[in-house]
């Protein structure tokens, strides 16, 4: 158990390098250089010059890089090249609404996707094939769609919601949920239908299990062999879809922070990478392998949890 | 419920799908077909309108016709599609192939990758990559085939190490071919449906994403048109009317959704796939079948089965197919009753039907089940649950998959104790350790093991106990000790006696092993395809079978044959249920076989007291087998 978590979080920091280095590399190769990007075009070339040196861009890539690399370790991700902001405070500050709105997002897809995926296995018949077409669907309108839609809908049509903002929870819980609503509505559903398809899978394949067979044959009720039983050993492959989904609502995230205007990662690194601000792209970056890591850990001690055969090894 | 419309609704959901990707090969090879606007024509005129007879599905801001906008954009959609496509299924394939032939090191490489890969922001990287080289499709896609092709490996890999645990993969290793001639021939295409699935996935999740992209504004630079730059086109104007987002909207969803029935199609075909429901409430139908003979003598059987007849859906066509025909037996409180016969002879399904739980989704057909009085093919739901457990108990064949996996094994034998006799959790407990003693388990940590970390003998015993909580009258054991080595076997076949003694249980023992039911057994069942062929005393049996199948049987028995003599094998196949003959089962396997035999159903005849045999030479048969 230790050990599982150890050898993740050991694996998670060549994963680490690994990813900020191929970030680094393909940010370098951005055609156009960033002193010209910020002087402006009519700038002299010993301007240039000076500001390459200033932000070390004259050095070799690997170096470039090992310098980031031991800034970053400290804690200083640099400053925004454009705003000058530090890109730790700034990206900090960003960190709440993407964490909001996956975490609901979620805890959302979690519910109804195993709500409906469980009684579609259990029930069979209509329901579900009524999953299978709603996952589909489901996968089909992009989130970023839905968003435009609801904000249509329920923003500009009946202002119900608010089309844009974000409202700190500390400042006010409910607001924060008020203008997170829609948003939510927007990333829940692809992620809900996966999670159906997959419990109902899951399920199915329990269902077919042979100690369910002895425990319906030796009088165990249908109820508790499904409550108590299959829906704890079929959670292993859903836990890991979530896992797998929460993942993708943060790629979901910065197109529906772009829509609903939310101050979240996703935008931030949006802007940045529009505008090739480097070091804020880089620690987008950063953070957002950081959060796939936490996801994946957080995976492995759930699964523990619900699996001996994980917890003993 | 009928089969028949869904599929049909599937097959032109596919249909559909397939039509609405060629329209869209259509948009990219001869655009002109489908429209005959240019995208770039503004006419400010005639902006933001809705369909129209001019301009069918409206137009935007600048009053571009957003038909023709939808058609031109197309090409980048599919083009974008196809690079991931590609990329993602030759790296996934190649890489998934790879790890899960050769395992080892590569394996282990591979695997990193691919979890190096799933970590990846995608999104994230894409945006970078974007922005690195703006403006092109074909860079950003590859690097998003990349990231997909992580899930690929997996799948694929998966695959091929169940694949290279087959027989013919051996085979052809034997034969020798190289491993690349191997994965060529053999693993590639049988994981070509897979590949296919995951591909359409992997196409409507680019769509997507594509889409998202030249939403952001990383997609062809504007004027051009693409589905996504439409979209935020739509946005823009979105306070004064919705309309320009429903087109690119509908296109992308219904994109996404043609790759996605189509890759759900390739699976059916592949896989035959829609599960029914395993737990499915019990099946109304069986109150319709008509009663079996009427049986009031005032026998002792603890079970008396008259006429069980039972059918399975058939796995392509859904219809039900018999496959046990008028099984007739009965056991006495305290015997143990070998139900005997070779794989697909109907013995285990005749044993779950006992129990109301017909495997594959089938259903008892006719007949009766009489247990203490109570006819169980007609038993309702409360009736049921006095029965199972309490009544009758289960042992399976596999007992390391008998239990919850999840749970202790203590914790699951308290529990059954406590839904069979109600009693509080303490003495459940103790109750539960006096189970495992009773099955010869007296080391008190067994109870607190979880099922897995039992050996297979044990888990049997644990297995055992489980079916004993409720006390019943009767066990059905269903090949309880063919997953086990012979010396655990001979202990577990020795305490089934004992158990059976003590309690005086009467159990029914499902087997193919005649040198179990040797050991074992009072009386026995012999089942061929389908029907009892022979009911008679073990003694009988092994002195002087009168079924030509039992002989036979008895002769193939490996531990009866004799050294340094072939072991005689009973020629020919048995029938598989659907292609029955009419007369006589046995008919094409059998030496001694008459025009008669074959003209009509054979009955079961006495040929002594209470043991009786399916075969009309069963008078001859009498003299013709030496007594030793």
């Amino acid at each position: 158990m230790t050990r599982l978590v150890l050898r993740r979080l050991a694996w998670s920091v060549p994963m680490l390098l690994v990813i900020t280095l191929l970030s680094f590399v393909l940010v370098s190769l951005i055609p156009g250089d960033t002193a010209r990007a910020i002087l402006g075009p009519s700038a002299a070339p010993e301007q240039i010059d000076a500001v390459r040196a200033q932000l070390g861009l004259d050095q070799p890539l690997l170096q470039q890089y090992l310098s980031w690399l031991g800034r970053a370790i400290r804690g200083d991700l640099g400053s925004s090249l454009l705003t000058g902001v530090d890109v730790s405070q700034l990206v900090n500050a960003r960190l709440a609404p993407t964490l909001s709105l996956i975490t609901l997002a979620t805890l959302s897809a979690g519910v109804i996707g195993v709500t409906l995926g469980v009684q579609s296995a259990v029930r069979g018949g209509r329901l579900g094939r009524l999953v299978d077409l709603a996952s589909m669907s489901g996968l089909a309108v992009p989130g970023f769609a839905l968003a435009l839609l609801l904000v249509a809908v329920f923003a500009v049509r009946w202002p119900l919601f608010p089309a844009t903002g974000y409202v700190d929870f500390a400042s006010s819980p409910g607001q924060w949920l008020h203008a997170l609503v829609l948003p939510v509505a927007a990333a829940c559903p692809g992620a809900a239908t996966a999670v159906a398809k997959q419990a109902r899978d899951a399920t199915l394949d329990v269902l077919d299990r042979e100690f369910v067979r002895v425990m319906q044959a030796n009088g165990v009720p249908r109820r508790t062999i499904i409550y108590r039983h299959v829906l704890r050993n079929a959670a292993g492959p859903v836990v890991s879809l979530l896992g797998v989904v929460s993942a993708s609502l943060l790629g979901a995230a910065v197109l529906i922070e772009n829509v609903f205007a939310l101050p979240g990662l996703g935008s931030a690194a949006a802007v940045a990478a529009s505008q090739h601000d480097l070091p804020v792209l880089q620690g987008a970056v950063v953070y957002f392998t950081l959060i796939v890591i936490v996801i994946g850990l957080l995976v492995d001690l759930v699964q523990a949890w619900l699996d001996p055969k994980v917890r003993l090894r | 419920m009928t089969r028949a419309p869904r599929q049909l609704a599937r097959t032109s959901l596919t249909v559909l799908a397939t039509l609405w990707l060629g329209v869209l090969a259509v948009a990219v090879l001869a655009p002109g077909l489908l429209t005959g606007r240019d995208p770039l024509e503004q006419d400010l005129t005639a902006s933001l309108q809705t369909a129209t007879g001019e301009h069918l599905l409206g137009t935007d801001r600048l009053g571009r016709d957003l038909l023709s906008r939808l058609v031109h954009g197309t090409g980048t959609v599919l083009w974008g599609v196809a690079v991931a496509v590609v990329v993602a299924v030759v790296l996934g394939t190649v890489l998934g192939l790879i790890a899960g032939y050769f395992g080892g090191l590569l394996d282990a490489a591979v695997m990193r990758l691919s979890d190096l890969l799933f970590a990846v922001p995608g999104i994230i990287l894409l945006l970078v990559v974007a922005s690195t080289f703006p403006n092109d499709v074909t860079i950003a896609m590859t690097a998003f085939g990349v990231i997909m092709a992580s899930g690929l490996i997996r799948v694929v890999r998966g695959a091929t190490r169940s694949l290279r645990a087959e027989q013919f993969i051996a085979a052809a290793k034997v034969a020798g071919l190289s491993d690349a001639q191997i994965l060529w021939r053999h693993a590639l295409p049988r994981l070509l449906g897979l590949v296919i699935v995951q591909a359409s996935l992997i196409a409507a999740v680019t769509v997507v994403t594509q889409a998202g992209l030249a939403f952001l504004g990383f997609g062809p630079p504007p004027p051009a048109p693409t589905w996504g730059g439409l979209m935020d086109e739509g946005r823009a104007v979105m306070a004064q009317s919705a309309w320009p987002l429903l087109p690119p909207g509908a296109a992308v969803a219904l994109t996404v959704l043609a790759f996605l029935l189509i890759g759900d199609a390739v699976r059916d075909r592949t896989t035959g796939a829609w599960s029914t429901s395993k737990l499915a409430r019990p099946n109304r139908r069986r109150s319709r079948i008509a009663s079996g003979e009427a049986d009031v003598s005032a026998s002792p059987a603890v079970l008396k089965v008259r006429g069980l007849s039972a059918a399975i859906p058939d796995r392509v066509t859904f219809a039900p197919r018999t496959v046990v025909t008028d099984a007739s037996f009965e056991i006495d409180p305290g015997e143990i009753v070998g139900l005997v016969g070779e794989s697909g002879s109907g013995k285990t399904v005749t044993a779950l039907s006992v129990l109301g739980l017909t495997p594959g989704g089938g259903t008892v057909t006719g007949g009766s089940c009489m247990f203490e009085g109570l006819d169980l093919v007609r038993a309702t739901a409360r009736q049921w649950r006095d029965v199972r457990g309490r009544g009758i108990g289960y042992v399976a064949q596999d007992s390391a998959l008998s239990l919850d996996p999840s749970l202790r094994v203590g914790a699951q034998l308290a529990a059954a104790v406590r839904r069979h006799t109600g009693v509080n959790r303490r003495v459940a407990r103790s109750r539960a350790a006096e189970l495992l003693a009773a099955v010869e388990l007296t080391d008190p940590a067994v109870a607190r093991r979880y099922p897995h970390q039992l050996s297979g003998g044990m888990a049997q015993r644990a297995a055992i106990a489980y079916a004993l909580a409720g006390s019943p009258r009767l066990l059905i054991a269903d090949e309880p000790t063919t997953a086990l080595d012979m010396t655990v076997q001979a202990s577990i076949l020795a305490l089934l006696r004992r158990l059976s003694r003590d309690r005086s249980m009467a159990v029914l023992l499902v087997t193919h092993d005649l040198g179990v039911v040797a050991q074992l057994c009072d009386r026995v069942v012999v089942m061929y395809a389908g029907q009892v062929v022979e009911r008679c005393t073990t003694d009988e049996l092994f002195t002087g079978p009168r079924h030509p199948y039992s002989a036979a049987l008895l002769a193939a028995d490996p531990s009866r044959a004799r050294f340094g003599q072939p072991l005689p094998v009973i020629a020919g196949t048995a029938p598989v249920p659907g292609a029955w003959p009419r007369g006589c089962r046995m008919a094409d396997r059998c030496s001694l076989v008459t025009d008669q035999c074959r003209a009509a159903e054979v009955p079961l005849l006495e040929y002594a007291h209470g043991s009786v045999a399916r075969c009309i030479r069963v008078a001859e048969r009498q003299d013709a087998v030496p007594v030793s």
